[in-house]
């Protein structure tokens, strides 16, 4: 059931445009519908968690306070039903939490390693880059941690100032041998979750905040494959993670003044699914991508021009960048760092009447 | 072990001698620390796990790696199980249970817990052995790693090399605690010190440490003392930092070869003859099969050299 629920998805995602998507909510039609329930992201996290370790007992799940349930409630109940030596919590030290879960995941389990917020992954960035993206690589195939998966609640929450509010994608972006995936939702959250897991590739998963209905069984969403959201014809706008919800608002506000826009989940960063922007470039002429974090440097670097290379004849304007400014997350001003509806609405203006 | 010892001696010797003759692009040496490779290799089984640093070819020898497949990871041909991917020296081998080396220092020690982790969950009669130097022992992975174990309770037996010098960094200028380890016993790891020149004690070192680690399922941390007689690597000339005659000194007086082998003459077990036997065999083994490596992979050997 779950594996037939799964071709559909994919297969609905690929085709994308007969989904025919108005809103978010007829895009859910892809996804199981059986008997869900109102979650927010971390209950969605929770489920997959659950599923997870329940369906391969060589899987472990460890980070700071996950035993009672960790700080955002993610792995509430985990510790109690599979066990002290299969949920536990680590020392304060993220460069060990993720070299530990390389070396679980080296002899074949599924390490799940929590970072408690995206800001304090750096630590183990060296594991990261130099251990795990290259474990395979370099010894030839004799050896991989394909079993990792880290996970780190990412992105603006309002009051999180420079430490709690981080958007790191965009370096672990540059680090061939890893994949970087983030859900836009809780119901994309949990079979994207339970697919990265299974990847037989180190992932690297940011998880935002959000409140969705979310199905019960155990579903997977393939990775690699952007989703249109939202189809339209007069420009490509692109995001991922909890920024999709507010570029939604301004495709809505752009419909009332005429503009019809084509909204686009990328789900997966490395590997991206080009093929699925490009093609939706080729119909609309024009491109706007929106991240929370600092344009520069940033992800939608990489996006602006590889599709710039694939699609410069056809583009009817320059790509758009709306994105966090280059500053340190400030904890006032969060409301005039943020890539808000107004700002994207207004570069969508732009972009259209170039 | 003797032969293990003398077999890792001249093996370092032809492979140096390759790489300035413009053979294979670099190489490190194991000299004056083939005890404490030798050794602690015979004290393991073969379901102990090795996370290396990069001075334990020694381990990968003992443990059935081939002059050939050494060659072959050196000279980056085809025949490379590392694909030709990493530069020479980065050994690995999945079924000899030794983790492909990396050149990042103790960044092996945190996976290294990981895996007697999983060991231990497996309940397996095996333990995880992880290899690093007095450098090493500074990296803020090793202080994750050693912690790690003690709370973990993980089957991992950490083995420092202290030889003295980290590339041009003595140890004065790499931490003022009396030595690496007593930082085990601030973890609550249990630790030993050893002179890591005297295979016997080597030998037995490990052997303990392994009964004790897999028994208890506790971490242990041993701190083999010696001394780096080579230069860091192919790229380094350690005269340019240190005297000589110090050099000199721990080759002549403190070799860990030359003193096994004094015992194993004593005891009536060996003579000079045997020695030279040894020594001239191998030595014709390896440069011949370096020659016939060099032919079978043309491609893989660089047009200015000539054989």
């Amino acid at each position: 059931m779950a594996s037939a629920l799964r071709r559909l998805g994919s297969a609905a995602a690929r085709r994308g445009l007969s989904t025919a998507c108005e809103d978010t909510k007829k895009s859910l039609f892809q996804l199981p519908q059986a008997g869900g329930k109102s979650s927010n992201l971390c209950s969605a996290i929770n489920q997959a968690l659950h599923i997870a370790l329940e369906s391969d007992p060589r899987s472990y799940l460890f980070g700071e306070d996950v035993s009672f349930g960790g700080v955002f409630r993610c792995t509430t109940g985990l510790a109690d039903r599979y066990g002290k030596s299969r949920v536990f919590n680590t020392p304060l030290c993220e460069q060990g939490i993720v070299g530990f879960g390389i070396g679980l995941a080296a002899m074949g389990n599924r390490a799940i390693a929590e970072i408690q917020f995206a800001d304090y992954i750096f630590p183990a960035f060296d594991q990261i880059v130099n251990e795990a993206s290259k474990f395979r690589y370099r010894s030839g195939n004799q050896f991989n941690c394909g079993g990792l998966t880290i996970r780190a609640p990412y992105g603006a929450v309002g009051h999180g100032g420079h430490y709690h509010s981080q958007s790191p994608e965009a370096f672990f972006c540059h680090v061939p041998g890893i994949k970087v995936v983030i859900p836009r939702s809780p119901r994309q959250a949990k079979g994207l979750l339970l697919s990265c897991i299974r990847d037989p590739n180190p992932v690297v998963f940011f998880e935002p905040k959000a409140i969705e209905e979310v199905p019960e069984e155990d579903y997977m969403l393939p990775l690699s494959e952007a989703e249109v959201i939202r189809e339209g014809s007069d420009i490509t706008v692109v995001g991922w993670g909890a920024q999709l919800s507010i570029m939604e608002q301004a495709c809505a506000g752009a419909e009332k003044e005429g503009i019809s826009c084509e909204l686009i989940d990328l789900k997966t960063l490395i590997p991206w699914d080009k093929e699925t922007v490009e093609a939706s470039v080729r119909k609309t002429g024009r491109l706007l991508i929106s991240h929370e974090a600092p344009v520069t440097g940033g992800f939608g670097a990489e996006i602006s021009a590889s599709i710039v290379e694939r699609c410069f004849l056809r583009l009817e304007a320059p790509v758009a960048r709306i994105c966090g400014l280059d500053t340190p997350f400030p904890l006032v001003f969060e409301p005039f760092y943020m890539p808000t509806k107004n700002k994207i609405l207004d570069a969508i203006k732009a972009t259209v009447n170039y | 072990m003797y032969t293990g010892m003398v077999t890792l001696q001249v093996l370092d010797t032809v492979f140096y001698e390759a790489q300035r003759q413009g053979r294979i692009s670099f190489y490190v040496t194991t000299i004056g620390e083939e005890a404490i490779n030798i050794a602690s290799a015979a004290a393991l089984t073969m379901d102990d796990l090795v996370f290396p640093q990069y001075r334990e070819p020694g381990v990968l020898l003992w443990r059935g790696f081939t002059l050939q497949e050494f060659a072959n990871q050196c000279f980056g041909n085809k025949a490379d199980y590392g694909k030709g991917r990493q530069m020479p020296i980065h050994y690995g081998s999945n079924k000899l249970n030794y983790f492909t080396v990396s050149s990042t220092i103790a960044t092996q020690l945190p996976p290294a817990v990981g895996a007697a982790y999983s060991l231990k969950m497996d309940k397996q009669d095996a333990c995880a052995v992880t290899y690093f130097g007095d450098g090493g022992s500074s990296e803020g992975d090793f202080h994750a790693a050693l912690n790690f174990a003690a709370v973990m309770e993980a089957p991992v037996i950490f083995i420092c090399r202290n030889n003295g010098w980290a590339i041009s960094t003595p140890t004065s200028d790499q931490f003022r605690s009396d030595g690496v380890a007593i930082r085990g016993q601030a973890y609550g790891v249990k630790s030993i010190r050893v002179d890591g020149n005297d295979a016997l004690a080597m030998y037995n070192t490990v052997r303990a440490a392994r009964e004790m680690a897999i028994g208890e399922q506790k971490p242990v941390l041993i701190e083999a003392m010696t001394y780096r007689v080579g230069h860091h690597s192919t790229s380094d000339d350690s005269t340019k930092y240190r005297p000589a005659n110090e050099i000199e000194w721990w080759r002549m007086q403190k070799d860990p070869v030359n003193r096994l082998r004094k015992w194993i003459e004593r005891n009536g077990w060996w003579s000079s003859e045997a020695e030279s036997e040894l020594r001239i065999d191998v030595r014709k083994q390896q440069e011949k099969l370096l020659r016939e490596t060099i032919e079978r992979h043309p491609r893989d050997y660089p047009e200015d050299v000539p054989l």
